[in-house]
């Protein structure tokens, strides 16, 4: 059923190097290929669309559901996923998108990802992309995240999307309830002509609800990055944005930062910078026996970790 | 080991060409200890610069055990066993202690990293795993650099200004660290230093001046006309600042 470039996308999207231990749902090409349930997990086809309902049982502890999606040819895909995770569970999601475009024909994949995070329960959810292929056809993404968090609840996102993708739209909104918690890693390679454009939308709502976006990316060669966070506090709450961007060659990069308070006890921060890579830490890597070269790679590497 | 021979260096900034370096001649023996001192802007860390590859030198010529270095890149120089402490570390985000430790001693270094730490008086737990960006404090980023030239295995370590920023507690631990690795691994050494405690390790001062060397002399000498130019001070004689030389002294 899977034959080698599918197990090379699914080891870079979702680290899967064979078939996953828990609950998962492996969709190739616009079907449904391979899917597991657990006790706790279970994973529904939807009647109305195409996509999956994935449901988590309160109480459930250290399981994880994998949902990596794969495109081996030139077609478009789109999927909605509702994610319910039940009161007082703890667990890990990872979803993906590889895509292998040998051919001339666009291959594009457009996900509604929509969570609900039950009171008190904790989610990791990572969201890996990854293209690869020859052919002149392009590679499209365009994932919308829709996170709930109940009181006491946490959500842990982390988005990955290093080089591979031609042109992506990501579209992300949080609503945060009562002394909940959102903690956003976001890390962003774009090189060629491709472009990519982020926006997240924070919701804080409840009294003592806190968010932390970290973003980070790197722009080379042609390539478009445009960055809209925008942070809203309505209670008591927290919020600290964070966005660093290293430019190369002659890319181009906007960080539009958007805070904004509804109520006089919200702390909202919001740090942006856009810059070349330091010439004292090329210059301090080369005086311990880097080449330039070796040097810019380490520490582009790093940063993005 | 290392010989500067008429080493001379034009920078260009705003206002046009400068000369920073002229006629800079001195010779480096195996496994001595030097302390290059002298006034501010006096062009001691732009020397040593110039020594490891950071700046090329625009005439002269610099010989390290006999190979000629002067048009070789830094980290062609690195490779030979050069290396420079800076008086301004770099901070990196996303790198951790271990990591720049390891890419600055390779394999032998990921063994011995808690010893680097140690000898610049880190404790190794505390700072491994620490990525080495803002969060640290000037004296800690100061000493995670000295590390990372003790990781390496060199021929001829610069270390400049390693005092800045090291509180006076560790200034003893700094010192036997550098006579261990000039001891221990057969380095020269090369400190830009204004320290009496440092200047007490030197087998030789350097003392430059007006981008050039001045002289070259002892320990001794220096010290003694440290204190010839405090008793001759005129500010001593009136000053009504209960005679403390001053900036601004004119010695």
């Amino acid at each position: 059923m899977l034959d080698a470039i599918d197990k090379k996308l699914l080891a870079e999207v979702a680290d899967l190097h064979e078939m996953p231990h828990g609950a998962f749902n492996i969709r190739k090409n616009g079907r449904g290929v391979e899917r597991n349930t657990t006790a706790n997990i279970d994973i529904i086809t939807k009647k109305d669309k195409p996509g999956i309902d994935v449901i988590i049982k309160p109480g459930t502890k250290g399981e994880s559901v994998h949902i990596p999606v794969i495109l081996s040819e030139g077609m478009e895909d789109m999927v909605y996923n509702t994610f319910e995770v039940g009161e007082d569970s703890d667990v890990l999601i990872v979803a993906g998108c590889g895509i292998h475009n040998q051919g001339g024909k666009k291959a594009q994949h457009d996900g509604i990802h929509e969570f609900f995070v039950r009171k008190g329960a904790r989610m990791k959810y990572v969201e890996k992309h990854y293209g690869e292929g020859d052919g002149s056809g392009v590679r499209i993404l365009n994932p919308k995240t829709i996170i709930e968090i109940e009181e006491n609840g946490t959500a842990e996102l982390e988005m990955v999307q290093i080089k591979g993708i031609d042109s992506t739209l990501r579209d992300t909104e949080v609503r945060l309830h009562k002394n909940s918690r959102l903690i956003v890693t976001e890390r962003l390679l774009t090189y060629l002509s491709q472009t990519a454009e982020s926006n997240i939308t924070v919701n804080l709502l409840g009294e003592d609800a806190s968010a932390q976006i970290i973003s980070r990316s790197v722009a080379q060669n042609e390539s478009k990055q445009v960055f809209h966070l925008n942070m809203r506090g309505y209670a008591k709450c927290r919020g600290h944005i964070q966005c660093d961007s290293i430019i190369m060659d002659q890319a181009q990069v906007s960080s539009v930062p958007e805070i904004s308070a509804f109520n006089s006890d919200a702390q909202l921060i919001h740090e942006a910078a856009i810059g070349k890579i330091a010439s004292e830490q090329l210059t301090k890597l080369m005086s311990l026996g880097m080449t330039e070269k070796e040097a810019e790679e380490t520490i582009l590497q790093g940063f993005l970790k | 080991m290392l010989e500067v021979k008429n080493i001379g260096l034009i920078l260009k900034g705003d206002e046009g060409e400068i000369q920073v370096l002229k006629d800079v001649n001195f010779t480096l023996d195996d496994k001595k200890i030097y302390v290059m001192t002298g006034p501010n802007g006096g062009g001691k860390s732009v020397m040593a610069k110039t020594i490891m590859g950071i700046h090329q030198p625009t005439s002269g010529q610099i010989l390290l055990d006999g190979v000629d270095i002067t048009h070789k890149e830094l980290y062609e120089r690195a490779r030979m066993g050069i290396g420079y402490a800076f008086q301004q570390p770099a901070r990196f985000k996303g790198i951790k202690v271990r990591e720049l430790l390891e890419i600055a001693g390779g394999k032998k270094a990921s063994v011995d990293t808690c010893d680097y730490l140690y000898d610049v008086g880190l404790c190794a737990q505390d700072y491994l795993d620490r990525e080495i960006n803002a969060s640290f404090s000037g004296g800690e980023v100061k000493r995670i650099e000295i590390a990372t030239i003790l990781a390496r295995d060199l021929k001829l370590a610069i270390f400049d200004e390693p005092e800045a920023g090291i509180d006076l507690w560790s200034m003893q631990r700094l010192t036997e660290t550098f006579e261990k690795m000039n001891k221990k691994y057969d380095t020269t050494i090369l400190i830009i230093s204004h320290q009496e405690r440092i200047l007490d390790l030197a087998d030789e001062v350097i003392m430059v001046a007006e981008g050039t060397v001045s002289e070259i002399t002892n320990r001794e000498k220096v010290l003694g006309e440290i204190s010839r130019l405090d008793s001759d001070c005129m500010c001593r004689r009136s000053c009504s600042r209960g005679g403390k030389a001053i900036a601004g002294c004119d010695r």
